[in-house]
């Protein structure tokens, strides 16, 4: 990522069809954008899947892949909420080595970070951890020394905050405002 | 035996009525989207709707090549005939239309191509005549469709329809397996009628955006409005003529947008870009506002981007969102559709007295008068420029031209004057070489009874040649141009500015086009000189069939003014003026 280019968070509503996940990621692909984190699943709304794609781009960049992912036929809402306040989460599962003498000290880690040993084998532990990318990496970290000896990743997941879904329904137009009066804080 | 009452007997009716197979939809829907004709090429994953055509009304016109094929659905679009309709077959057929539909997306032209495909169970086997081709086009259309049932082709197909005219318009790509087309379901045409899936955005802008643009406007002392392909698309002529007229506002144009504004209007300049006229791009690099009316700012209008307009504000009226700040950075966008938009900007318009502007920008002409190879001293050489500017005049101005893409392209566009829309059908955005004739053929099936002209370059011409037949095929008028200079010269150019004249691989033997025209069935004239330009172009006019005249032009000849690509627009190279430079190359 150059300088000018953030992390941008975009958030689509698209109908859950063959190809549609192809149709958006190429449009990424066709700029050389890097796609950093990728998740979907679906909705409340049966038919209807929801992304979140994470990408390094620059401001000008976001406003017109926002436009651009808005003329697929299959996405039915885009928005960059980037700027908006949200709560954000991914899961991990880390497996660390974890010889005897290694385990109390790693269950404490564990601890901390209200992380959870979800295996346990003779050598090694599986910790599952969920939270933002700074705790996870900042889980990664501390337990580097140990061994590492596998780790996978979801893609990171984002809801805004407060009652208004993100521009979901049809016609429904969610206000941007950062001061708007729905918007909850964090716990 | 049991006796069936009187309503199971009337049901059975009905079904055997609304039953139909998927090849049978297939025509129905063309019919009842109200296409006349389509442009296709048969094999084996399409042969079921082959077979089913015997039974309809919709014309087929059996092309040389698909390629050929989506020029024809894409001219006949441009030309104003509704969305165009190219067929093939899967495989070879489909990547062969690769070319057109990319040709057509990039110029906003509403075509619908339906491919065959191999049957719903060996999708993904590599099958013979398999490919993906919606894959393949994924990029280069507005939308596509894999449909593996029967009853799935009708929704299909009236979505495409609807996509590909609508909003900003482009190619969409149906591909409909095998068994699709054999199976049969019920026919229910209302019921396929698309679907709303999502509130289509009503782009327009808020009261204050345009009461700001209209405040840059009326304050502007030297605005010029960049007139593009959209005032054609939006059906903007007589707004923006209105416009122009009541501000005073002179009107340079985009190559696209030709003949979206009168070229006889004293407000009109002419065409901006790489090989705009002089005083238009020196006009856009001095202005104060820049009104860009349904263009894209393309690289080949701005040049550098760094030093476009410097001291111009930039109001950006255009229907794509994610064309707004794309290129260049603009102090207003206003989205919506062109002609809504002006019309409501007009009321507030002030009539404004630009005189002075007007009269600086005519000042800067005079120079360019005298280099135009137009008033050149004759040197018993026939230039491209006389060529056109005869047909020109023949025609007075009211043909349909459709021209191919190198140096005649840019000569058609600099001297004949587009009166009218959709009278100059191009590839400006992908620039295909081989587009002319087929897309002439188009053309023609959407304006049967205007005179249509093809210009094409001795290059270009030989690319998409065998489409020759299908004129002869479907005894259809059309009149060919072939300006031969023995080079593919837009590249012989290049090769001669910025490679110091290393003509690698642009010198081109072409066959005697004008035997090779009889050879078909086609009138054929060679022409030399200037004299003969005149009674050759009579006779091709007067012959009630095809005619083609191969004219053989200087050969070294450049098109001027030139930006070199990446450069200032202001940084022109100029055709030599012979009376203050010597060594000129004309
Ligand atoms: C399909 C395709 N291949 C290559 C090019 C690159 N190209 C642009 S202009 C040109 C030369 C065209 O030669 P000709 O048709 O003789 O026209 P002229 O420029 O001589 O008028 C070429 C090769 C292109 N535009 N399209
Ligand atoms: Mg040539």
């Amino acid at each position: 990522m150059s300088e000018s280019e953030k992390l941008h968070i975009f958030v689509l509503y698209v109908e859950n069809q063959p190809g549609v996940l192809n149709r958006v990621a190429s449009l990424f692909r066709r700029r050389a954008y890097n796609i950093e984190s990728l998740a979907v699943g679906h909705t409340e709304r049966p038919g209807i899947s929801r992304m979140t794609i994470v990408a390094g781009i620059s401001e000008g960049a976001a406003q017109r892949v926002e436009a651009n992912l808005y003329k697929l036929v299959n996405v039915l809402s885009v928005e960059d909420v980037t700027h908006i306040s949200t709560i954000a989460r991914s899961v991990a599962l880390i497996k660390v080595e974890a010889p005897e003498e290694s385990r109390h000290r790693l269950m404490e880690i564990a601890r901390v970070f209200r992380a959870r040993v979800v295996d346990l084998a003779p050598n090694s532990m599986i910790i599952e951890i969920t939270g933002t990318e700074e705790k996870i990496r900042a889980l990664e970290d501390l337990l580097h020394p140990f061994g590492i000896l596998e780790m996978v990743r979801t893609g990171q997941v984002v809801m805004t905050r407060g009652v208004k879904r993100a521009r979901a329904r049809q016609g429904e137009t969610l206000s941007t405002d950062p001061g708007d009066s729905d918007v909850s804080h964090s716990v | 035996m049991r006796c069936r009452s009187p309503e199971v007997y009337k049901r059975e009716r009905e079904l055997r009525n609304v039953l139909k197979t998927g090849a049978e939809i297939i025509w129905e829907c063309l019919e009842r989207q109200g296409v006349k004709v389509v442009f296709g090429y048969p094999g084996g994953a399409i042969l079921p709707t082959y077979d089913a055509m015997t039974r309809y009304s919709v014309h087929h016109v059996l092309v040389r090549h698909e390629q050929g094929g989506t020029h024809m659905a894409d001219g006949f679009a441009r030309a104003g005939g509704g969305v165009g309709v190219a067929i093939a077959t899967s495989g070879p057929g489909a990547t062969n239309m690769v070319t057109g539909i990319a040709t057509a997306m990039l110029d906003s032209s509403p075509i619908v191509c339906i491919t065959g495909q191999v049957g719903s169970k060996l999708i993904g086997s590599d099958a013979f005549q398999e490919t993906d081709i919606t894959g393949i086009t994924l990029p280069i259309t507005k939308h596509n469709y894999l449909v593996t049932r029967a009853q799935d082709i009708a929704p299909s197909l009236r979505e495409a329809f609807h996509i590909a005219a609508s909003g900003r318009p482009g190619p969409v790509l149906v591909d409909i397996t095998k068994d699709a087309q054999n199976s049969t379901c019920e026919f229910d045409w209302d019921a396929a009628a698309p679907k709303v899936r999502r509130m289509e955005p009503v782009h327009f802008p808020k009261p204050d955006a345009l009461e700001k643009a209209l405040a840059l406007i009326n304050e502007a002392q030297r605005p010029v409005i960049l007139a593009g392909h959209g005032i054609i698309l939006s059906g903007a002529m007589q707004e923006a003529m209105k416009f122009a007229e009541k501000a005073s506002i002179p009107v340079a144009e985009t190559l696209l947008g030709l003949g979206g504004f009168p070229a006889s209007h004293p407000l009109s300049l002419g065409m901006m870009g790489m090989h705009g006229e002089a005083w238009v791009n020196t006009a856009i690099q001095e202005s104060d506002l820049l009104l860009a009316f349904g263009m894209r700012f393309d690289d080949r209008v701005t040049g550098n981007l760094k030093t476009y307009a410097p001291t111009a504000k930039k109001i950006h009226i255009e229907i794509d969102p994610a064309e707004i700040n794309k290129n260049v950075r603009v102090d207003i966008p206003l989205i919506g559709d062109l002609r809504e938009i002006l019309q409501h900007l007009i009321p507030g318009v002030k009539q404004t007295d630009r005189g002075a502007w007007l009269a600086y920008i005519d000042s800067l002409k005079t120079d360019s008068a005298v280099r135009d190879i137009q008033n050149l001293p004759d040197s018993g050489h026939l230039y491209a420029a006389h060529v056109i500017h005869d047909l020109w005049r023949a025609t007075h101005g009211d043909a349909v031209v459709v021209t191919d893409v190198g140096q005649h392209q840019m000569w058609e566009a600099q001297y004949y004057h587009h009166e009218k829309p959709r009278t100059l059908i191009t590839s400006g955005g992908l620039g295909t070489m081989g587009f002319a004739l087929p897309a002439a053929i188009g053309a023609k099936f959407a304006r049967p009874d205007a005179e249509v002209w093809v210009v094409a370059g001795d290059g270009g011409f030989q690319m998409t040649m065998p489409e020759l037949a299908t004129i002869v095929q479907e005894k259809i008028a059309i009149k060919i141009a072939i300006i031969n200079n023995g080079y593919l010269g837009m590249v012989r150019q290049w090769q001669q500015f910025f490679y110091d004249g290393r003509y690698a691989s642009t010198p081109i033997i072409s066959p005697d086009f004008a035997k090779l025209a009889e050879a078909f069935g086609i009138q054929g004239m060679s022409v030399r000189t200037r004299a003969e330009v005149g009674p050759a172009l009579e006779a091709a006019r007067n012959n009630p069939g095809p005619a083609l005249i191969d004219f053989h032009v200087e050969q070294e000849d450049s098109v001027y003014p030139m930006v070199p690509a990446g450069a200032d627009l202001h940084n022109m190279i100029r055709r030599p003026n012979p009376l203050v430079e010597k060594g000129s190359d004309v």
